[in-house]
């Protein structure tokens, strides 16, 4: 008798638990959803060829979002080519090479802080290293070297996760071969580890195109009427060019913003579903 | 190994690019071909408009930053800038940091800018307020005991105040505060502040105790949400602001020019004339049509023999936002 109930018991908090768990997921969707049906509704009447081929202006019908896409296609771009090799270098480093020793615990302790600070203090960052020691000025290069500062504790970690998951075997079947650690590294366990590596670095970067604060320190332009020209030209963002538009009085400029809300968001849909295919194709080839 | 070397690859060219990168970042001020404007999100719109005209007929490249008054003078003090936009007059530290770094400047007033004091449409009891009033309201020892509308006029009904205003790095809360406080950045803590005018716009609207300033294109764009208070001035009827009383003056004490400040140097390269020239043959029209009000047209015309001349320095003597000016008459003062 007392089994029963005890059992029923336990039948009906599993029931709220997995109820509330539905809950927990749905929650967060309807509010995505509602958010995207909004700006979508919105947006919809201003997205068309001429607002992605189209300068900035003071007209809202005819201002267009094409420097801040370029812009932020560069900064994307140059953030990836910093970002990358030396996150994954440095996990490789950290995960293959720097065993468990001290100086190893306190660059892992140092990275695990740095992923977690707020991204205007990378900005001022930018601005006293990039812009004004090296001298880099106000240019894409200094934002991308900003942006890959940032989002590199991201890449190091989803590098190591992936590291970590080749199993160990292979790396001993490696060495009995009678493979140096470097053709271990080079030949059996970054290939095993690279859909992993680059659903991660792909996704951190991601991150990047949304980010504000930092760029704003570091100079990005709320205005430009022609296009990034090299790593040196000046720049403006997408996410600048909203954060403009939503801030301006009148009414049609805020669905400029809607609209500008859209494209970054099928940017990033872009990037990340290019993450998702790499990663099955890689890992079908792995295989 | 080879995805490694072209790393290596990258990682170089990368440097060289930021060597090459280092050479012209100097030059941005005073060279390149580009004019590089920054300066206050209020006078933004208008740059905007004119660098827009300026490059439809090919003359040449613009960049316009938004880093707020503040923010722009610092990057124009710095040589970084050729033209800087600016909803108040330099201050003493600018003008300090300024001349630290060998920069004169040429100050030019391109529009005026109302503030609008305003309430939401919930809200009929306030037919005007004073300055003294809205001093009452928003002076430092107001903070936390003038709390409700009867402690502002006896005739008011007890019902909440709830204040909103421009954020405190924009010269727009420099100017309000010392056109009502009198003294310039200073006011009670206790308001809601943001840098955004229109998240102004949607809690003033939606707050029946609610009162906020911002600029008046702000306010003549959500009309059917707020009202706007007329403002009376000592012994004078109380105005309500429009393009008509900002522009002749009568609308006081909360009409502002706003300015350009063109860097001497810069003002020796033959684009940034030019652009000079362009924005004041066709300021007027410009700034009404993005919600600012002209300048009376000779004002543009003493404004361009003021950029002639090289007049520089600040006729305001680095004392910040002053109230009540005409720009006519200050443009006279040093022409």
């Amino acid at each position: 008798m007392w089994k029963i109930t005890r059992k029923r018991r336990s039948g009906l908090g599993e029931q709220a638990f997995i109820l509330l768990c539905i809950l927990a997921v749905a929650l967060p969707l309807i509010v995505l959803a509602s958010l995207l049906i909004d700006v979508a509704g919105d947006a919809l009447g201003r997205l068309d060829w001429g607002f992605l081929t189209g300068y900035p202006s003071r007209r809202a019908s005819a201002a267009g979002i094409l420097p801040a896409l370029v812009g932020s296609a560069w900064l994307i771009g140059l953030t990836a080519l910093i970002a990358v090799p030396v996150g994954v270098a440095a996990a490789i480093w950290l995960e293959e090479y720097g065993g468990r020793g001290r100086l190893a615990t306190f660059i892992e302790v140092n990275i695990a802080n740095l992923a977690g600070v707020p991204s205007i203090i990378y900005g001022l960052l930018g601005l006293g290293v990039f812009v004004r020691f090296f001298g880099m000025g106000r240019s894409v290069l200094a934002g991308a070297c900003t942006l890959a500062l940032l989002v590199m504790p991201i890449v190091i970690i989803a590098t190591r996760e992936a590291l970590r998951a080749v199993p160990h075997n292979l790396r001993e079947a490696s060495y009995g071969l009678g493979a140096t650690r470097w053709q271990t590294t080079r030949h059996v366990v970054l290939p095993a580890a690279l859909p992993g590596i680059l659903t991660g670095s792909i996704l951190a970067i991601s991150r990047a195109i949304g980010e504000t604060a930092p760029l704003i320190v570091v100079g990005a332009l709320a205005y430009m009427a022609f296009l990034p020209t090299g790593p040196t030209s000046p720049f403006s963002a997408l996410p600048i060019q909203i954060f403009n538009w939503v801030s301006r009085p009148q009414e049609e400029f805020l669905v400029n913003a809607a609209a500008g809300i859209v494209v970054l968001l099928v940017f990033m849909l872009i990037m990340n579903s290019a993450a998702v295919v790499l990663r099955s194709r890689l890992a079908k080839r792995m295989r | 190994m080879s995805s490694m070397r072209l790393g290596n690859i990258i990682l170089t060219t990368l440097s060289a690019f930021a060597l090459v990168a280092c050479g012209k970042g100097g030059e941005a001020g005073g060279g390149g071909a580009v004019i590089a404007i920054d300066g206050s999100s209020t006078v933004y719109p208008i740059t905007e408009a004119v660098a827009e005209e300026w490059q439809k007929e090919g003359k040449g490249r613009v960049t316009i930053g938004v880093s707020g008054t503040g923010g722009g003078f610092k990057k124009f003090c710095g040589g970084e800038t050729a033209i800087s936009g600016a909803s108040r007059p330099i201050k003493d530290a600018e003008v300090e940091a300024c001349k630290a770094n060998g920069v004169e400047y040429i100050e030019i007033p391109v529009a005026y800018d109302g503030l609008a004091v305003v309430l939401p449409k919930s809200n009929t009891f306030v037919d005007h307020l004073t300055v003294a009033e809205l001093k009452t309201m928003w002076e430092p020892g107001a903070q936390g005991k003038v709390t409700n509308w009867n402690q502002i006029r006896a005739s008011f009904p007890s019902e909440e105040l709830h204040l909103y205003g421009a954020g405190v790095d924009s010269g727009t809360y420099d100017y309000f505060t010392a056109a009502v406080v009198g003294k310039e950045h200073s006011s009670r803590g206790d308001f809601t502040s943001s840098e955004d005018d229109n998240v102004l716009v949607q809690g003033v609207a939606g707050d029946k105790g609610g009162v906020g300033f911002f600029g008046f294109a702000y306010y003549k764009e959500n009309t059917d949400k707020l009202r706007v208070v007329p403002i009376k001035n000592g012994d004078a009827a109380p105005v309500a602001p429009s393009v008509e009383t900002v522009s002749n003056g009568t609308y006081q004490p909360l009409s502002r020019p706003i300015f350009i400040y063109v860097s001497k140097k810069a003002a020796e390269r033959p684009e940034v004339q030019a652009f000079v020239s362009f924005w004041m043959g066709d300021a007027g029209k410009l700034a009404q049509e993005v919600g600012y009000i002209a300048l009376p047209p000779n004002a543009y015309t003493l404004g361009q023999a003021r950029f002639d001349k090289r007049v520089t320095g600040s006729v305001f003597g680095g004392h910040g936002a002053q109230i009540g000016v005409s720009v006519e008459s200050l443009l006279q003062k040093e022409h």
